[in-house]
């Protein structure tokens, strides 16, 4: 989830870039063992389009990742998203306003204990359904949006600030069998927000079927009175026929005052000289997504009244990892029905954050 | 366009649709991309188990990106080992795979 700096100041920038240097100094002073363990820059750079009842949405944004391993055993990562927005006025205004937000999207240290355990630390994302962890990097995501139902689970944050176990429990190549649980304390801090709260996530994948179904929960524990004590409820099943780019992914999400599901799929040919040719390289998406609400109490940033979405998306897969993203969405509501018309373009850029020394 | 039919057909064109188009992709001639993959590595059978972790944990989520500096590439499976939930013994297949 992003988190505003509505007061950025170039002081803070200062901060900011003092504790990157003396990071960056550390991670630099200690000796890479292996020459593949090289610390890696990744990340996407995007140019966003969004028209919504005739007004223009611009938003340039740029989400470097950093994955820098300490030895076989210890990886620091982070995810930061830098982001202007530039919208209308409105009220017959000409011209613009714009907003933009500087913040970690995570930034957290991993210890493999075992081959079947990895400590997590730090600020993680929440590990509740699939889309906060796996489809959130636009680099990634199919539509410019996430769901509708993206905050349903995640705290509002997306991010949690302690600690989580995870890793495979079992790993065969008929099934396999992944968790992970976690905790996090409550925290005002700008760049670290977080609420307590405690999760776990499951899931059952079966390599031949290309199927895999999963179970998360979480309890939100604090808030005033009523809200203390939230339950979140999700599943997700994803479907990705083998020998086929055919994906279909879909999850469900319940909270205590509203829940929904979204289900989405994309297609690219290879009937036409692989997925390099121009032809294969048009990738298709549709969603279909509903929230509806189980009472009036708005706590968890679903739409206030029960909503309708589909999403038609026409994206293309450019060479050198350049997505242009396109999509028309049709989102019906008692309080509207609306046209969205997005469009976007993403280069995604992976390579070694520093020349490193061969064996 | 009426909320009810455009709901009723984009549920029923997804419904009619997406198992037909699996059912052509799979035919042998869809393995392209599969093959090209597996022709520019070693045919043998660590490379081979690589592949199928690459395929059933990376790809689920995104396109391979084209190509990166091996020097990264255990930085690139230790954040996959994390990020996918791999095993160990996962992990030391798929690093096999990128650097045969």
């Amino acid at each position: 989830m992003l988190r505003p700096i509505l007061n950025f100041t170039f002081s803070k920038m200062a901060r900011s870039a003092k504790f990157a240097a003396f990071a960056l100094t550390l991670l630099c002073a200690v000796r890479y063992g292996n020459a593949q363990d090289t610390p890696l820059l990744s990340g996407g750079v995007g140019f966003f389009t969004s028209t919504n009842g005739g007004n223009t949405s611009y938003m340039p944004t740029i989400q470097p990742l950093l994955d820098a391993p300490i030895g076989n055993r210890f990886l620091i990562e982070s995810r930061a998203i830098l982001l202007e927005n530039f919208s209308p006025k409105g009220n017959g205004q000409p011209g613009y306003d714009h907003t933009h937000f500087i913040g970690l999207a995570y930034l957290e240290g991993d210890y493999f204990v075992s081959p079947h355990i990895t400590i997590v630390g730090g600020s993680f994302l929440l590990p509740f359904g699939t889309y906060n962890e796996r489809l959130s990097p636009i680099w990634i995501g199919n539509f410019q949006d996430g769901p509708l139902i993206t905050s349903l689970g995640t705290m509002s944050t997306g991010t949690g600030l302690g600690g989580m176990l995870r890793g495979s429990a079992i790993s065969r190549p008929k099934y396999s069998f992944d968790y992970a649980t976690w905790f996090s304390a409550r925290s005002g801090n700008e760049q670290f927000n977080s609420k307590r709260s405690s999760g776990v996530r499951t899931s059952l994948y079966l390599p031949p079927s290309r199927l895999e179904i999963g179970l998360s929960y979480d309890r939100l524990l604090q808030g005033p009175r009523g809200t203390r004590g939230e339950n979140f409820y999700g599943m997700h099943v994803w479907w990705e026929p083998a020998n086929t780019a055919f994906r279909l992914r879909s999850e469900f999400a319940r909270g205590h005052h509203a829940q929904g599901y979204w289900i989405e799929a994309d297609y690219r040919t290879q009937a036409f000289g692989g997925l390099d040719s121009w032809i294969g390289r048009f990738e298709p998406v549709f969603r279909m997504q509903q929230t509806f609400r189980r009472d009036t109490v708005v706590s968890d940033g679903l739409p206030l009244v029960n909503t309708q979405r589909t999403d038609f998306g026409f994206d293309y897969n450019l060479p050198h990892n350049t997505r242009i993203l396109t999509s028309y969405s049709r989102q019906f509501s008692s309080s509207g029905n609306e046209n969205i018309w997005e469009t976007g373009v993403v280069y995604r850029f992976l390579f070694p954050a520093w020349k490193g020394k061969s064996q | 366009m009426n909320q009810k039919y455009l709901l009723a057909f984009t549920i029923v064109l997804g419904v009619a649709f997406a198992p037909l188009l699996a059912m052509v992709q799979a035919q042998p001639q869809a393995a392209q991309a599969a093959k090209k993959q597996t022709a520019t590595t070693h045919q043998s059978q660590p490379v081979e188990e690589g592949q199928r972790i690459f395929e059933q944990n990376c790809s689920r989520c995104h396109t391979a990106p084209e190509g990166f500096s091996p020097r990264i590439s255990g930085t690139i499976v230790h954040h996959m080992r994390v990020r996918a939930s791999l095993s160990q013994h996962d992990q030391q297949e798929l690093l096999r795979f990128f650097n045969p």
